[in-house]
């Protein structure tokens, strides 16, 4: 059964706060799913699903609907790919609202490792009893070596190099000077990042993500209930999501999940990329970018290096207009799960709210695409299609 | 995942684990085979992660590989090199590379299986040029 045209993102709302010591995790929770409705126009008796992830405390989906009084829920989802989960969440909706499940589901994501780390709680926690853990933790994976790892080797097969990783901080950076909430807003140059200092090779700290609290959340309706909604409604079009791992050893960096999530988002929403006005491609680093655009057949496999410079990534300036929100290099990445927020910026550039210095003109078709975990090893991706109501 | 020294020698031994473990402090570095499809794999597990057969076995791996990719973590102190080191047996694992010069680590450099102390009489398989 097609997605395609079945449900609509009525309602979306991305927490202001980029340092949140004075609230806690719920509450952070539940200040999203307020913005949400609100902006969809509905209310919380309304929400009769609900989709959260691994950031949500508990047993998710059951103590949050306890914490914010969600008395009407009967389909719950808390399907956990890292920070891809909100699109997958998003995909899940759509089946659900289209399978008669629900008419109005709510997703939201909180976190705030910032507050942990200054209150000196752990800020991630990876399970003991995960089975690569006894084999790969010896050795000091952190997130940033592993994606380094993918750089590095990208450079070796392909030619990319750090000038051509840079231009993509330097295309968000243009962007969020006009977001009035983006943790970094001064605009950088190439020189600039690879200027910056080395944390592991080849990647330099401006190749890396913001790390800040807060979150987002997104509310879904079915057709019917879109239409009684007085907001800009967006089309869900298509969508998909795939794993990515090791293959018992066979590895492979240089690719990530989006080669397969990619398509089947394409194939359902009838479209192509060259359909494609705008596009949130998850920023966790650098190279997640340029591979993921190289998957997703923006360009072919091995020229994201060439694709991605001279600002062709900036909105009015290059072909392909990415993360105008400042994305996570430079914007928002709530929790460490960037997911949330590409899907938040699609949405206000085909309802025409994005900041008029980078909203696309007649933007009727926009991808948001999700990276969970580690690129090119072990990893899910997550696309979706975004379209107006004509699309 | 950790990001210091000192958790880098915390090893995780389980039931599924420890042959693999007891091999390292023996100075093996042991890879899992399949005795049904006669594939390897890497990381080692019970069931056969190609065919899903339970005839599984370790054996011996050369010790002998080369540089798939690597990172150095520079902020470390001292900086150390992860990396990930096709064996010739034809897997590829996460490593450290040591008692290298660090700024001269290449892809496709070929390297050889070291033992690093890891406390409790275990040892960790590690690479360096070979």
């Amino acid at each position: 059964m097609s997605i395609n045209g079945k449900s609509y993102i009525v309602g979306i709302y991305e927490h202001p706060c980029r340092a949140a010591l004075d609230k806690t995790l719920p509450q952070l929770h539940a200040e999203i799913a307020k913005g949400a409705l609100a902006d969809a126009g509905l209310s919380k008796d309304d929400v009769d699903a609900y989709f959260c992830a691994g950031d949500a405390p508990g047993l998710g989906p059951i103590n949050m609907i306890e914490y914010m009084g969600l008395n009407n829920v009967r389909h719950m989802d808390s399907t956990e790919t890292g920070g891809s989960s909100y699109i997958v969440h998003v995909n899940h909706a759509a089946q659900a609202i289209a399978a008669g499940h629900c008419n109005v589901a709510l997703i939201t994501l909180a976190g705030r490792p910032v507050a942990d780390a200054k209150e000196g709680k752990p800020t991630r926690y990876y399970n003991q009893q995960a089975p690569d853990f006894p084999f790969e933790t010896p050795y000091g994976p952190n997130v940033t070596n592993m994606y380094a790892m993918c750089a590095m080797r990208h450079m070796y097969e392909y030619g990319t190099t750090s000038e051509q990783l840079a231009w993509i901080k330097v295309a968000a950076s243009h962007h969020a000077q006009y977001n009035e909430h983006a943790r970094l807003r001064n605009v950088v140059t190439v020189e600039d990042v690879i200027n910056s200092p080395m944390i592991a090779d080849p990647l330099h700290r401006l190749d890396c993500c913001v790390i800040t609290d807060g979150g987002g959340g997104i509310v879904m309706v079915s057709p019917e209930v879109a239409k009684s909604l007085k907001r800009t409604r967006v089309k869900v079009l298509g969508a998909g999501e795939a794993p990515k791992h090791l293959a018992a050893g066979q590895v492979d960096l240089t690719y990530s999940g989006a080669c397969w999530s990619g398509p089947k988002a394409f194939a359902e929403a009838g479209v192509t990329p060259a359909d494609i006005k705008y596009a949130s491609i998850y920023d966790s680093f650098t190279i997640t970018v340029l591979e993921t655009l190289e998957d997703l057949g923006f360009c072919k496999k091995g020229e994201g290096g060439s694709f991605v410079s001279d600002g062709n990534l900036i909105s009015g300036v290059g072909k392909l207009p990415f993360n105008t929100d400042g994305g996570g290099l430079c914007n928002n990445h709530p929790g460490n799960r960037g997911g949330m927020t590409k899907v938040l910026e699609a949405v206000r550039q085909v309802r025409g709210e994005a900041h008029p210095k980078v909203q696309v003109r007649n933007c009727d078709i926009a991808l948001a695409h999700g990276t969970g975990g580690l690129l090119g090893s072990r990893m899910g991706s997550a696309t979706v299609i975004l379209g107006s109501e004509d699309a | 995942m950790s990001t210091d020294q000192e958790s880098k020698i915390n090893l995780v031994v389980n039931s599924e684990s420890k042959p693999y473990w007891e091999g390292a402090a023996k100075g093996q570095l042991l890879i899992r085979t399949c005795n049904t499809c006669g594939k390897v794999h890497h990381y080692p597990r019970t069931i056969c992660p190609h065919c899903f057969s339970d005839d599984t076995a370790f054996v011996e791996a050369s010790g002998n590989g080369v540089i798939y990719s690597y990172s150095v973590t520079r902020q470390a102190k001292p900086p150390y090199v992860i990396a990930y080191v096709t064996l010739d047996e034809g897997v590829t694992m996460l490593t450290n590379i040591v008692d290298c010069e660090i700024d001269k680590i290449h892809i496709g450099q070929k390297v050889r299986v070291k033992f690093s102390e890891a406390g409790d009489g275990y040892a960790l398989p590690v690479f360096t040029s070979a």
